[in-house]
């Protein structure tokens, strides 16, 4: 099949963007979107052109570095999927398509499609963690954990850091990515113990590094291509109340 | 000349013990003193990070991709080995070394294998500590599953993300350090170059792959985990970025490399449906323990699989092994999909594949089961082929997945060169010629949680911290040699793309020194490599500058090495003539067409050191030496 492609092309960050139109030819249902982006570049290099930039790495859906708003969707909206893993097959001939980055007021753009998101990791550094040295810790079984317990926080834990939420929420809000790990650790007896001062610590981190605040629109809980459900947005608040009283 | 592998003598069961008794430590106040350079945020990286952060070392850690956490470990599907014999169904830490042992074709060493196995409970400890959601039964009692070359249940898991969680274990962890300020992150920063001042390692060259900035970062002692080199087959199961540079460049600066030959090519992969094909999607191991291999046994039938009926099915594997059957070491179930395949038995496009069938499974244990075991696999093969493994059996072939081979180390998990300290895939200490499902995870946390903390310390009593500056020539003369290479790159302006040579190479690979090498095919390859290589020097076009965000530079660059690289396997797997594990020479089988091994003339590990680009390089032996298990013909019959 043959497509348009209208890109996000920036030089820098401090640099004027625009749309830019590009034909993909002979496009095959078998390959991956990336793998169609690949073709588009393999001309545009010959052509003596600038590639286009965009990040990626494993292109198993896993690593979270693939980050691209297809049609105005980010991963572009098939369910549970990330770019990376979107196939071709789920367009047709002649379509035109919308690619541009991750927009949000804590992801400054560096080029083209990839941005900045190290605001996620100062999250996490806050307080995503237990705080246990290497060595001398209990033996795993030692406490047991309920299944549905550590299947609560499996499904909180399965989320790839990506930044899709933030980029699909109207405020630019990271609320989903840290109720996840809030919601993971508070579930675990290994985690209790600090669940107070780290809701609260990474809620603040959150204000500070630029993202907006939860008004419940769960366009997050949409975007996500790993499912994380809202209700752990619930959770995080209970966290965030119970340690008001202790 | 012949390496010294520095193991402790006396009994194995106490050998890590004994050592860590006799080995040096820094005094606590000092270590703020020196600073450590990390380069690698996977399970070895990151868990060596974390940990000499929080014993109060000065670290500074790098990786090439925006975040920590997303080092290719995220991609581990399977899970975990330890010898926690929680199922009661006979393992022990010596069962555990002796399966690894055996499962790399008596290539590696006895005392590293042996403390891998003895470590390996305590990674499960600290992972649930940091709050892995590993799998637990019912109870509330951890869980586990088989995988290949074992008869006993000892692989701990997450659902089939066990290594995105271990990973997330160790990112936490690194997190943590950095608030409290022992780690220093950088980010989005590619090493390219190894400084070496008088013999020993101090300090790396990077470039900021945001602003373009070319610099070096000087420290006390250098610690690389920068992961496998199978991308050099192009088409593999590893991450786009993946590279050997910085252990090539680690290489030239002196570090021997050893055993590159040995490669693992996984045999439960998604088939390649064409030439835009950037990468190949590996199917766990553990969909081994429910899913059974077939073939149809007449050649070139292409009915639909439903329509074969059972009796006109080859289950080779259980076939071949009855006594392992489906999990059979992925050395020999690849060769045997390969058989089939070439025996004009391959089924879907171009016939490169097999079945991998789980209606007997769901039939003995219902689709919801199933679901819960193995839901995101499934769900990832549909995505990929648009096929519904539930309903109809899924197609595999096998794909170069993992590097035995890596940078020669002591059992100190140090290199030939003083100071540089090699962990995880990076280095070829545990796995021999094969690795067995699971012990990679375990391998990459060992080194990084259990081993470098002890052995580091080692070396820097020796050395006086912060001894080299930055000013030092050694550190200029990297920067100048970096800056002249990229200027070449870029300067070359011709007509093919840097992906056009890398497909290229791939093809050479995949076709002379893939899953059977044969003295023919590998003269060939070392024919030809050369000829490509020269080829990109002259043709290569790389567009845009160097000071910005430029993604062909990164990866000409990778190329470039993956071109001289590519040479040395071959030479290896040429010199190497037996068939060991991952290894396979047609001239060395045995009448049913197993690998055979030729213990007489090739037990020991082959270190070569770099001679310059183009020469032959020099070959270092390490004899094996096997005390506590016989070396034997591996069966799986
Ligand atoms: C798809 C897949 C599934 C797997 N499943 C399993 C499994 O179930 N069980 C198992 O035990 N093993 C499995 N393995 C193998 C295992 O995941 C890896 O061997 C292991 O995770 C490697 O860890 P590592 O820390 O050595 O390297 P990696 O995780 O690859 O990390 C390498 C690090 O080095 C950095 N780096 C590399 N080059 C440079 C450079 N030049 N400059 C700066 N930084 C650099 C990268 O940024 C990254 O941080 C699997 C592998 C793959 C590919
Ligand atoms: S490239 Fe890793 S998730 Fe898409």
């Amino acid at each position: 099949m043959n497509l348009t492609l209208h890109v996000w092309r920036q030089a820098g960050p401090n640099q004027p963007g625009k749309l830019e139109v590009y034909e993909a030819k002979h496009v095959s249902p078998d390959q991956s979107f990336l793998e169609m982006l690949d073709e588009v570049n393999e001309e545009l290099i010959k052509g003596g052109k600038d590639p286009i930039s965009f990040d990626h790495d494993c292109r198993e859906g896993i690593c979270g570095m693939c980050s691209q708003v297809i049609n105005g969707v980010p991963h572009g909206g098939q369910d549970r999927t990330t770019v990376c893993q979107l196939h071709m097959r789920t367009f047709k001939d002649g379509d035109s398509i919308f690619i541009e980055p991750w927009r949000a007021r804590a992801f400054p753009l560096l080029r083209d499609l990839v941005v900045d998101r190290t605001a996620l990791d100062r999250i996490i550094e806050s307080g995503g963690y237990t705080s246990c040295h290497t060595g001398g810790v209990a033996d795993g079984n030692a406490i047991l954990i309920p299944k549905p317990d550590a299947e609560y926080a499996m499904d909180a834990a399965e989320c790839i850091g990506c930044g899709a939420c933030v980029a699909g929420c109207p405020n630019g809000s990271a609320m989903l990515f840290t109720s996840a790990k809030v919601a993971q650790l508070a579930a675990l007896p290994q985690g209790k113990a600090e669940a107070a001062q780290r809701v609260c610590a990474m809620t603040e981190s959150m204000k500070e590094n630029g993202f907006g605040n939860c008004t419940n629109h769960y366009e997050c809980q949409a975007a996500c291509p790993k499912g994380i459900n809202v209700k752990f947005i619930a959770k995080l608040n209970r966290e965030f109340q119970k340690s008001l009283f202790e | 000349m012949i390496l010294d592998g520095k193991c402790p003598k006396g009994p194995i069961e106490q050998s890590w013990d004994k050592h860590r008794f006799d080995m040096k430590l820094v005094n606590p106040s000092n270590k703020r003193k020196y600073k450590i350079l990390v380069v690698g945020t996977g399970l070895a990286g990151g868990a060596a990070a974390a940990t000499l952060g929080e014993l109060g070392y000065n670290v500074e850690a790098f990786c090439y991709q925006d975040s920590a956490r997303r080092a290719h470990s995220i991609a581990a599907q399977g899970g975990i080995n330890a010898a926690k014999a929680y199922p009661n169904d006979g393992d022990s830490i010596f069962r555990l070394f002796y399966d690894t042992i055996k499962g790399g074709d008596f290539r590696a060493r006895e005392a590293d294998v042996w403390r891998l196995a003895q470590v390996s409970n305590n990674i499960i400890d600290q992972c649930v500590a940091q709050g892995v959601p590993f799998a637990r039964d019912y109870a509330g009692y951890l869980d586990n599953r088989s995988f290949g070359g074992a008869q006993v249940s000892r692989t701990f898991f997450a659902r089939g993300q066990t290594g995105q969680q271990l990973l997330l274990g160790a990112y936490s962890a690194i997190s943590r350090q950095i608030k409290a300020g022992t780690v220093k992150l950088f980010a989005r920063t590619e090493m390219l170059d190894l400084v070496v001042v008088d013999g020993e390692a101090k300090g790396i060259t990077v470039r900021d792959l945001v602003t373009g900035e070319i610099r070096t970062h000087v420290g006390d002692a250098v610690v690389l985990c920068t992961g496998g080199y199978v991308n050099v087959f192009y088409l593999s199961t590893n991450a786009m970025g993946c590279s050997v540079t910085a252990n090539w460049r680690a290489h030239k600066k002196g570090a021997y490399f050893a055993n590159p030959c040995y490669t693992q090519i996984h045999p439960t992969c998604i088939p390649q449906t064409g030439e835009h094909q950037s990468k190949l999607t590996l199917m766990s191991e553990s969909l081994r323990n429910d899913g059974r291999c077939w073939a149809p046994k007449k050649q070139g039938d292409n009915r639909p699989p439903n329509e074969i009926p059972e009796e006109e099915r080859d289950y080779y594997l259980e076939r071949k092994y009855p006594s392992f059957g489906n999990l059979a070491p992925r050395d020999i179930a690849s060769r045997a999909a390969k058989e089939q395949c070439d025996d004009n038995r391959g089924v879907g496009p171009g016939g490169r594949g097999v079945y991998l069938d789980f209606a007997a499974s769901i039939k003995r244990l219902g689709e919801d089961t199933i679901r819960e075991r193995y839901g995101n696999l499934f769900e990832m093969y549909e995505k990929i082929t648009d096929e519904n493994g539930y309903k109809v059996p899924m197609r595999i072939y096998p794909a170069p997945h993992y590097a035995m081979g890596g940078l020669w180390v002591d059992y100190n998990c140090e290199s030939n060169v003083p100071g540089l300290f090699v962990l995880g895939e990076a280095n070829f200490s545990v796995h021999g010629a094969n690795r067995l499902g699971a012990s990679a995870l375990m391998q990459g946390l060992a080194d990084g949680y259990f081993v470098i903390p002890y052995t580091i310390a080692n070396y820097l009593v020796k050395t006086a911290p912060g001894k080299v500056k930055a000013d030092n020539p050694e550190c200029k003369k990297s920067l100048e040699n970096v800056n002249t290479e990229m200027k070449k790159l870029l300067s070359i302006n011709g007509k093919k793309t840097v992906s056009e040579f890398h497909r290229a190479l791939g093809k050479i690979m995949w076709n002379n020194v893939g899953m059977a090498r044969s003295e023919q095919s590998l003269k060939e390859a070392i024919k030809q490599i050369p000829v490509l290589r020269e080829e990109f020097w002259q043709n290569v076009k790389v567009t845009g500058s160097g000071p910005e965000l430029n993604q062909q530079l990164e990866n000409a660059w990778r190329v470039a090495d993956f071109l001289e690289f590519g040479e040395l396997l071959a030479k290896d797997a040429l010199h190497r003539d037996e068939s060991c594990g991952g290894h396979f020479r047609v001239e060395h089988q045995m009448p049913d067409g197993e690998a055979k091994r030729d213990d007489e003339n090739f037990c020991y590990a082959a270190a070569w050191e770099f001679k310059g680009v183009g020469k032959e390089p020099e070959l270092h032996k390490e004899p094996l030496v096997f005390e506590n298990v016989h070396l034997a013909v591996r069966s799986y019959k």
